[in-house]
């Protein structure tokens, strides 16, 4: 696989943004091409919110996914706005805290983590997209799993450097789910 | 060679302007071009700068006007409505014989339209952002490094022929982010600006910065001057890339967003087998054709692709002038086209099946 497509969807307030940098951080770390491209507008203010990262090895086209290799779903509405763009063999990571249906597809793997109840019961609220990302980075075996520290504390600005643990802690909770 | 960060294009674009010497920079906010102006709020006060939020887009771009008479370099940045509000100053700018940076952060129009991205001010940018006869110097960016590299060429270029310059982006590159890296500081060479009214002590005659000529003669030897040096430009800083275009039997003519979109569909369409090649217009003013031209003889079709109605189509037929077909695909109201788009227009050209 030369390009990984990722698309991650779900409420306005669940770190979406925040979950695609430190993804997108990850690839640049990593050496790769990445493009970064966040739904704007009135969706951001508590409506629905997704955001495109595309890594690849070669330069990036079109930086908005239509048809993601990997789809991190936060909410239902997302799940099922999103589910059948995924490519056959791609992979999908569903919130189970945040979401009471099962993907119908077989052809697509598919990885139900309780991630926002996993979230709150270790005090770290917000980190449940980072619980799912450490999931994928676990998966999807693109990206040196090495580089996702080093993105966490470039994400994350310095005068929020407590959240720097909790998030590190958040991936190594994900890769162990 | 400087680290490479990840930046959003609005953002990009404003810091390469406060790198390249513009202190001065009057807007009004509007989405999705917003994060331009917050930038340089944050960040002109510590360059020892001046960053002014207007009261409206037309007291924005008559600041411009004021600033970069007194030969400072100057920039104001808006999104489509925005643009179309600043039109009088521009005209101004225009027929003042001044330099300026402009930017458009398109959005879907008319009206107030939309607020996703759009390329449907193309026409305005390049054909008559504003009343009477002339032209500004307009760039097509399509990556955030081109964001922050077309900066200090929009005000080279504008300096030197002293008209005022527009970076053509939209709502996609405007909220996109990429990694990008700033460039060395270097001395950029200082255009003459013998004519600014930067106050002359007694040591010199006074400068007047005007666009009013009440005598026609007056008037039209001014702007035959002007077009002279339009012609310069059209001779002397036509851009574009061209992309497997040698041998292509179909060529893809595309700006901004939707060249990338349709970089990837002529990459697919290679893939099948199908000859596919793309033109990329970096300046949409002066149009480049001279790449165009270069291609007509050996290509078989003209695809344009835009997120408009088609609007640079027209300036493609102007220099294939019925020589082969040239066809439209595009996308309008926000509405990004995707490659799987493009390439299902490629193959219905090439005669394949889709």
């Amino acid at each position: 696989m030369s390009t990984l497509n990722v698309l991650l969807a779900g409420f306005g307030g669940q770190g979406i943004l925040f979950g695609g940098k430190t993804l997108a951080y990850s690839g640049l770390l990593d050496g790769k091409e990445l493009s970064w491209l966040p739904s704007y507008g009135p969706e951001m203010r508590g409506g629905t919110c997704n955001c495109s990262v595309v890594i690849s090895d070669d330069p990036i086209g079109s930086p908005l996914v239509t048809q993601p290799d990997v789809l991190v779903a936060m909410n239902r509405p997302s799940l099922e706005k999103f589910v059948d763009a995924v490519v056959p063999g791609g992979m999908i990571l569903v919130d189970s805290s945040m979401v009471d249906i099962k993907v119908e597809r077989t052809d697509v793997k598919v990885f139900y983590i309780d991630a926002t109840k996993i979230a709150d019961e270790n005090n770290m609220k917000s980190c449940a997209i980072i619980i799912l990302l450490g999931k994928m980075f676990k998966e999807i075996e693109f990206l040196n799993e090495n580089v996702v520290e080093a993105a966490v504390k470039k994400v994350i600005p310095a005068k929020k450097a407590a959240m720097i643990d909790l998030n590190l802690k958040a991936i190594e909770i994900g890769m162990n789910a | 060679m400087a680290e490479k960060v990840l930046m959003k294009g609005n953002e990009a674009l404003a810091e390469a302007a406060i790198q390249c010497g513009c202190r001065h920079y009057f807007g009004y906010p509007i989405t999705p071009q917003t994060e331009v102006a917050a930038y340089m709020s944050k960040r002109l006060p510590k360059e020892g700068g001046c960053f002014l939020q207007a009261e409206s887009e037309v007291a924005a771009i008559n600041m411009v006007l004021g600033a970069t008479s007194a030969g400072v370099r100057a920039m104001t940045s808006s999104s489509s409505p925005g643009i179309s509000l600043k039109s009088e100053g521009v005209s101004y700018i225009g027929g003042s014989d001044l330099p300026a940076l402009i930017i458009n952060v398109q959005r879907g129009g008319p009206g107030l339209g939309g607020i996703q991205p759009s390329q449907s001010d193309y026409w305005q940018a390049t054909k008559a952002l504003g009343h009477g006869d002339f032209q500004l110097f307009v760039l097509a960016p399509s990556t955030i490094q081109e964001m922050v590299d077309f900066v200090p060429l929009a005000y080279e270029v504008g300096e030197k022929y002293r008209v005022p310059a527009m970076i053509l982006s939209d709502g996609m590159l405007g909220q996109m982010m990429e990694p990008v890296e700033f460039p060395e500081k270097k001395e950029t060479a200082v255009a003459d600006k013998s004519w600014a009214t930067n106050g002359h002590q007694n040591k010199r005659k006074k400068n007047i910065v005007n666009s009013l000529y009440i005598q026609p003669e007056e008037l039209e030897n001014l702007i035959k001057e002007r077009y002279e040096r339009y012609a310069k430009i059209k001779e002397e800083e036509q851009r574009a890339e061209e992309f497997m275009c040698e041998d292509a039997e179909i060529i893809i003519v595309a700006f901004g967003a939707s060249s990338r979109v349709s970089r990837s569909a002529v990459m697919q369409a290679r893939a099948e087998g199908i000859k596919a090649g793309l033109i990329r217009p970096i300046t949409l003013w002066p149009f480049p054709d001279k790449t165009i031209e270069k291609h007509v003889d050996h290509t078989k079709q003209f695809l344009c692709v835009e997120m408009n109605m088609g609007q640079m189509i027209d300036d493609v037929k102007l220099v294939v002038s019925g020589r082969k077909p040239v066809s439209f695909f595009g996308r309008t109201g926000g509405v990004i086209p995707t490659p799987a788009e493009v390439l299902a227009e490629i193959r219905a050209i090439a005669g394949k099946e889709n």
